[in-house]
C-alpha cells in the first residue's frame, strides 16, 4: 500500500487517574487506517477499543482520562495537540462515530430530521431548507423507506434497526473521511446486523470513506474488515490482513478467540474458552500482560513484555513464543 | 412526550383539572380586578380603600361584602387585589429562582470537576441557613416592601432547583445521544441548551408549580410579620395580620370575627392548594415512575 495514511497513531496512550489509582486503558497502541479502507479492531470488554476511538475523537472526560502519550496523525495534522475548537471542526465533518446503542444515542426530544440537520447545520454554511432536504436524501441513501414522511418521526416511531440507520445518516451527513462505528450491531438482532453491515459496506464504496470498526464480533470483523488489530488489555497484540489473521493467527490470544467460536460442521460436546478473566486494569500483571491466561507462558513472559513485531509479511505479533504456538497448530492439525 | 398529549392528560385528570380551574378562576380575578373592585384613586390601586378610622373589624354588610378589617380596611378589596399580588411574587419568586437554579445547576452538572465542586459547597451553605430567618433577617437589613421580600426569598430559594437540576444533568450527559453530538462536532452551549436542557426540565417544572403556593405562604408570613407589604398595601399576609388582635372573638363569641381570618386564610389556602394540585398531576404525567 504506497497511498498516503488517513490516520496514523503512534504510541497512543490513555491513562484514566482514579480515586484507586491509574488504569491504563491505552497503553502504547499504533495503527494506521489508509483512505478507503476499514480497518477492524476486536477485542474483550475493557481491553481499550473503545477509549482508542473516544481518544481519536478527543471525547475522554478530562479529568479523570488524559491522553499521555503518542500522537494521532489525521492527514498529516496531530489531532492531540487541536484544541477543543479546532477539534469540533473536525468532529463529525471530517471524523464521525457511531455507538453501540441505537436507542439511546438519539435525542428522544427531537425528530430525526432534526438531528440529521443539526450535523448539516454546525458544518456546512446552509439554509434550514436545504438542510432538511439534505436530510431527507440521507435518509433514503441510508434505505429508510417514505423518507419525506419519516424525517419528521420521533426516534421512540422508529425501530432500533432504523434508528441505527438514521444514526449512520447523522454521521455520513457531512461526507466524513473517516467514520469510527462502535460496535454498531452489538444491540441488534442477527437479521438486522447483517443488513446494517451491509449497508455501511455499500456507504463506504459510494462515499470513500474509511471505517474502523469496533467490536467484540469476530463474525463482524471478518464481514467487513479489510485488516485487523486484536487488541488485549490496552495493546494491540496482534496486527495483520484479515485473511491472515483468520486463515493463521500468530498471538495466542486471538488462537484461542478463533478457538472458541462454535463451527457449525463440528459437533462439539463444550466449547473450548481461554481461562480466566481479563486482568484488572489498575493491577496488570508485569512482562506480557497476557501471561495469566496463556498455556505457552514461561517465566519470560512474566518479566519482558513483548513488542509487536512482524513476524510475516504485513503481519505482527507481539509474542515471544509464536513458534511453540505453530507447533501447537501443527499438533491439532494432525490431531 | 408532547405538549398536545401533557394538556389533554391535565385536563383528563380530575385532581388537575379542580387546580386549573381555581387557577383559571384566580387568574380571573387578577386579570378583572380593576372591575371587580374599581379603586377610587386609580393612581394607587393597590392601596385598600379604608370605610372610616374605627379600630373594630365590621362583619360582611351589603356595602362590604366581606367586612372590613381592623381599621376599616375593606376585607373584599384586599383580597382582588391581593390575587394581583399573589401572582406576582409567585411567578417572580419562583421564575427568577428557577432560572438561577437552573442555570447553576446545569453548568455545575455539566462541567463538573472543581466548579461543580465550588458552586455545589456554596449551594450547600446556603441551604445550611435557615430559610425564614434567613428571609427575615435579609428584609429587615433591605427595608420593609414587597420587593425586596421578593430579593429575600429568591436569594434563599434557588438552591433546591440547583440540586434538582445538577442531578438530572449528570445522568443525562452520559446519555449517548449527548456524546453522539459532541462526536458531531457540537459546541457546549448548543449541546447545553438544545440536548440537555429540554431532557431535564421536567422535574424542575413541577417543582416550580409546587413552590409557587409555598412562596406565596412565605411571602405572606413575611407580610404578616410586619416586614413585607407597607400598611394598607392589598395583600393576603398582610389581610390576615390585620386579624391578628382578632382571632380570639371578643365578649362571649369566639368566632365573632371569622370573617377576618377565615377570608384571606382560605383565599392564601385555595391557591396554594391548586398549584400543589397541578403540581401533584404534572408528576403524575412527566414521571410515571414516581406512581
Amino acid at each position: 500500500m504506497s497511498k498516503e495514511k488517513l490516520i496514523d497513531v503512534n504510541d497512543l496512550a490513555t491513562y484514566f487517574h482514579t480515586e484507586e489509582g491509574t488504569v491504563k486503558a491505552v497503553d502504547g497502541v499504533s495503527f494506521e487506517i489508509y483512505p478507503g479502507e476499514t480497518l477492524g479492531i476486536v477485542g474483550e470488554s475493557g481491553c481499550g477499543k473503545s477509549v482508542t476511538s473516544l481518544s481519536i475523537m478527543r471525547l475522554i472526560e478530562s479529568p479523570p482520562g488524559k491522553i499521555e502519550n503518542g500522537e494521532i496523525l489525521f492527514n498529516g495534522k496531530d489531532l492531540t495537540k487541536l484544541n477543543q475548537k479546532q477539534m469540533r471542526k473536525i468532529r463529525g465533518n471530517d471524523i464521525s462515530m457511531i455507538f453501540q446503542e441505537p436507542m439511546t444515542s438519539l435525542n428522544p426530544v427531537y425528530t430525526v430530521g432534526d438531528q440529521i440537520m443539526e450535523a448539516i447545520l454546525i458544518h456546512k454554511d446552509v439554509s434550514k431548507k436545504e438542510a432538511r432536504q439534505e436530510a431527507i436524501d440521507m435518509l433514503t441513501k441510508v434505505g429508510i423507506p417514505l423518507p419525506e414522511q419519516r424525517v419528521d418521526e420521533y426516534p421512540h416511531q422508529l425501530s432500533g434497526g432504523m434508528r441505527q440507520r438514521v444514526m449512520i445518516a447523522m454521521s455520513l451527513s457531512c461526507d466524513p473521511q473517516l467514520l469510527i462505528a462502535d460496535e454498531p450491531t452489538t444491540a441488534l438482532d442477527v437479521t438486522i446486523q447483517a443488513q446494517i453491515l451491509e449497508l455501511m459496506n455499500s456507504l463506504k464504496r459510494q462515499f470513500g470513506m474509511a471505517i474502523m470498526m469496533i467490536t467484540h464480533d469476530l463474525g463482524v470483523i471478518a464481514e467487513v474488515s479489510d485488516r485487523v488489530a486484536v487488541m488485549y488489555a490496552g495493546k494491540v497484540v496482534e496486527y495483520a490482513d484479515v485473511k491472515d489473521l483468520y486463515g493463521d493467527p500468530k498471538h495466542p490470544y486471538t488462537w484461542g478467540l478463533m478457538y472458541s467460536i462454535p463451527h457449525i460442521e463440528k459437533d462439539l460436546e463444550r466449547l473450548e474458552a481461554i481461562p480466566g478473566n481479563v486482568p484488572n486494569p489498575l493491577n496488570f500483571p508485569e512482562g506480557c500482560k497476557f501471561n495469566t491466561r496463556c498455556q505457552f507462558a514461561t517465566d519470560k513472559c512474566r518479566v519482558d513484555e513483548p513488542e509487536l513485531e512482524e513476524v510475516e509479511e504485513g503481519h505482527y505479533s507481539a509474542c515471544w513464543h509464536v513458534d511453540k504456538l505453530e507447533e501447537q497448530k501443527a499438533k491439532q492439525g494432525r490431531g | 412526550m408532547e405538549w398536545q398529549e401533557v394538556v389533554i392528560r391535565l385536563f383528563k385528570n380530575k385532581i388537575s383539572l379542580i387546580g386549573l380551574i381555581l387557577i383559571i378562576f384566580f387568574g380571573v380575578i387578577a386579570i378583572g380586578a380593576p372591575w371587580i373592585a374599581p379603586p377610587s384613586d386609580p393612581s394607587e390601586p393597590y392601596m385598600v380603600p379604608r370605610a372610616g378610622w374605627g379600630f373594630e373589624p365590621q362583619p360582611p354588610s351589603s356595602e362590604h361584602i366581606f367586612g372590613t378589617a381592623e381599621g376599616q380596611y375593606d376585607i373584599f378589596y384586599g383580597i382582588i387585589w391581593g390575587t394581583r399580588t399573589a401572582f406576582r411574587i409567585g411567578f417572580i419568586i419562583v421564575g427568577i429562582s428557577s432560572f438561577i437554579g437552573i442555570l447553576v445547576g446545569t453548568l455545575a452538572g455539566y462541567y463538573g470537576g472543581w466548579f461543580d465542586e465550588v458552586v455545589m459547597r456554596i449551594t450547600d451553605i446556603f441551604m445550611a441557613i435557615p430559610f425564614l430567618i434567613a428571609a427575615i433577617v435579609m428584609t429587615t437589613i433591605l427595608g420593609q416592601g414587597l420587593r425586596n421580600v421578593m430579593i429575600a426569598l429568591i436569594t434563599f430559594g434557588w438552591m433546591n432547583s440547583a440540586r434538582l437540576m445538577r442531578s438530572q444533568v449528570l445522568s443525562i450527559k452520559e446519555e449517548e445521544f449527548v456524546i453522539a453530538a459532541d462526536a458531531l462536532g457540537a459546541g457546549d452551549f448548543r449541546i447545553i441548551f438544545k440536548h440537555v436542557i429540554l431532557n431535564t426540565i421536567f422535574p424542575l417544572v413541577i417543582e416550580a408549580s409546587m413552590r409557587m403556593g409555598s412562596m406565596v405562604i412565605t411571602a405572606s408570613t413575611l407580610s404578616f410579620l410586619g416586614i413585607g407589604a407597607p400598611e394598607g398595601y392589598a395583600d393576603w399576609g398582610q389581610m390576615i395580620s390585620f386579624a391578628r388582635n382578632w382571632i380570639l372573638g371578643g365578649e362571649g363569641n369566639a368566632i365573632k370575627y371569622w370573617f377576618t381570618v377565615v377570608i384571606p386564610g382560605g383565599a392564601i389556602t385555595l391557591f396554594c392548594l391548586s398549584w400543589n394540585l397541578i403540581g401533584d398531576a404534572f408528576r403524575d404525567i412527566l414521571d410515571p415512575k414516581l406512581q
